[in-house]
């Protein structure tokens, strides 16, 4: 049984109330940092616990924060990612849901860090159920003195507002965050400049994930190299691991990093294996942008060696014979799954969540739903199938923003790892296109 | 369609919520309040923002319509043609595909009456409204109705207690700023 930073207390009863969640050690990480150290030994402690940023990218945290402008009299902002949207992902809801005052103990100790003295967290506008939790705890944070004038008798002011989106994938985009919470479209801003020189109001600003900055609490209050003792070399502490599909306990999972994947699907402690007995067919590891591996490329690499959940054992082998690790959205697909159907349903996804700003994109992501549609509804073609390699590949590092790597890769993995799937859905396409058709297996073509 | 000469207000308990949210940001930038508004605004005036209730909206905040014109078409979230009572907003992404949202849409059709992107049911009860993934991914199917998460629909018996619980519902339920009752304009939807 691993440790759980930081969902040890989830299940305790009125936990997302100040009282009862103080009673069990909240907020002692913004008494120890305000009281006892300087914003820049928060920062190094951040830095020393390796924690990188649990939204997907996986950088660097500590690294982030030292990059953003200090220009003297110039406000500065930290704005909570909680736009969580990227299918297959649904951590940061329970963690705030469950949870709310972890986050806000995050929020203070990284403020205070990074000198702002206003903060935002942007939640996506679905979720106005849980801006509704986070509001009744900021309020409660207000009333016992963590948030607002004076925090603690230290000179220290922050406000803490939470934002809600109105639905738009592309907001958990940094810059297309900070340009929904500026009230506008959600249109990803060329980069330089970066938000840490010019992001919320053209003001120096640092956009972390839920989890990150709810992992800044167990970092200060145990220390950066506790923190960094937990994991596997450059993946250190814990991480949220969010399970779905096909398995027989899909949910939120904490687990520490280099549990192996084949332990986190079939051990009871986690997933509990596939449902219905069935075999596992294939996995999206980290949410659903990163490539799909079929069930032998997921539980051991191509040379042989146990896959672990760290950032870099899922993405050993590259694009060929590896994954990402990613946000941690972890689908598991069974041996019934129609590929073709699962791959046109995610790139219908990024199509509708396309901004339009980048043709590449706009164009291109239209393209693949359109492919895959007809391949998946029995008009499709063979010279198709290369024929989606080509537009992934055209739309891949075109764009302003990731989305476009999000929309080419699980295509281009799709085919990579099942071209004899799409073949047969060409070769035998009336049968392919039945409603619950399984593909029958590679034996069928030879 | 028929047109109404009264211009839509805010209630009384609305335009105190904006004011709070108005301190949220700087003075200068009170365009960040957009989305928050559009939101408040959707829940007071039946379910969508008519073109008359995205300029009050713009009024309210000082904005140009096509500031807001632009913007509430942008997010999925907001609708922008009259709806039934409660709109069902059904997941249809790959996690939620994997454990039957296919199914749920079709019978969510049979039973209502209604069709995905169509006009609401006879009754004005429900639209059908299929959207992309909703950070549920491991309670799926799922299906939102306003700000309620109705989870793990996979059987007809938990669609029928959702169906339920909405039919049984007369008006929408209160939010925070509404302690003192439902605005006037409710006592219609």
């Amino acid at each position: 049984m691993g440790r759980k930073l930081l969902t040890e207390h989830i299940n305790v009863e009125g936990i997302d109330t100040f009282e009862v969640y103080r009673k069990h050690g909240g907020y002692r990480s913004v008494e120890k940092a305000i009281k006892t150290m300087t914003p820049d030994e928060v920062v190094e402690e951040v830095k020393k616990s390796g924690l990188r940023g649990r939204g997907g990218a996986g950088f660097p945290t500590g690294m982030k924060w030292s990059f953003l402008a200090k220009p003297e009299g110039v406000p500065r902002y930290l704005v909570c990612n909680a736009d969580e949207s990227e299918p297959g992902t649904f951590k940061d809801r329970q963690l705030m849901s469950k949870l709310p005052h972890l986050l806000i103990e995050g929020m203070i100790t990284s403020s205070y860090a990074l000198g702002a003295n206003t903060s935002y967290i942007y939640i996506r506008g679905e979720l106005l159920y849980v801006l509704r939790i986070l509001e009744k705890a900021i309020a409660e944070a207000y009333a016992n003195g963590f948030l607002g004038k004076n925090i603690l008798g230290s000179g220290y002011d922050l406000d803490l507002h939470v934002h809600p989106g109105g639905g738009a994938y592309i907001c958990g985009e940094e810059t297309a965050l900070l340009e929904s919470l500026e009230g506008k479209r959600g249109n990803p801003r060329n980069k330089p400049p970066f938000p840490a020189v010019q992001g919320l109001y053209a003001r120096p600003t640092v956009v972390n994930n839920v989890e990150s900055i709810a992992a800044v609490v167990p970092i200060i209050n145990e220390g950066g190299d506790e923190y960094a003792k937990i994991g596997v070399g450059r993946s250190t502490g814990t991480k949220l691991f969010s399970a779905c599909g096909h398995l027989n306990k899909p949910g939120i999972y904490e687990i520490e990093l280099g549990l192996p994947v084949e332990e986190f699907i079939y051990s009871d402690e986690y997933c509990g294996g596939i449902w219905k007995g069935r075999n596992l067919k294939a996995v999206v590891a980290g949410g659903s942008s990163v490539p799909i591996l079929p069930t032998e490329l997921i539980l051991k690499t191509a040379a042989g060696e146990n896959r672990l959940m760290t950032y870099e054992s899922l993405s050993d082998g590259g694009f060929v014979t590896g994954t990402m690790l990613g946000s941690g959205g972890f689908i598991a697909m069974d041996e019934t799954t129609c590929i073709v159907r699962n791959t046109w349903n995610f790139s219908r996804f990024y199509h509708h969540e396309s901004c339009g700003q980048c043709s590449p994109c706009r164009e291109g992501t239209g393209w693949l739903e359109k492919v895959l549609h007809r391949l998946e509804h029995g008009h499709g073609h063979m010279e198709d199938i290369d024929l989606l390699v080509s537009v992934a590949k055209q739309i891949e590092g075109n764009t302003i923003c990731p989305l476009g790597e999000a929309a080419a890769w699980p295509v281009a993995a799709a085919v990579r790892h099942f071209r004899d799937e799409f073949e047969w859905h060409v070769t035998h396409a009336k049968q392919a296109a039945q409603p619950g058709a399984v593909f029958p297996g590679k034996a069928v073509l030879v | 369609m028929e047109t109404t000469a009264v211009k839509p207000q805010f209630s009384e308990a609305a335009q105190a919520e904006i004011k709070r949210l108005l301190t949220h940001y700087p003075d200068e930038r009170r365009k960040s309040a957009l989305l928050p508004v559009l939101h408040i605004a959707q829940a007071e005036f039946g379910g969508w923002v008519s073109p008359e209730v995205q300029d009050l909206v713009a009024a309210t905040l000082g904005l140009k319509p096509i500031e807001v014109y632009e913007v509430s078409s942008f997010y999925t979230m907001f609708n922008l043609k009259p709806v039934g009572k409660h709109v069902l907003e059904i997941c249809r992404t790959g996690p939620c595909m994997l454990r039957g949202s296919d199914e749920l849409t079709a019978h969510l059709e049979r039973i209502t009456g209604a069709k995905v992107g169509g006009p609401a049911s006879e009754d004005g009860l429900f639209t059908l409204k299929e959207v992309e993934c909703l950070a549920a991914c491991g309670f799926a199917p799922i299906v939102q109705v306003r700000e309620k998460y109705y989870e793990q629909l996979d059987t007809p018996e938990a669609v029928d207690a959702m169906l339920t619980e909405l039919r049984n519902q007369v008006h929408r339920p209160a939010l925070p700023w509404e302690e003192t009752g439902l605005p006037n304009a409710l006592a219609n939807n």
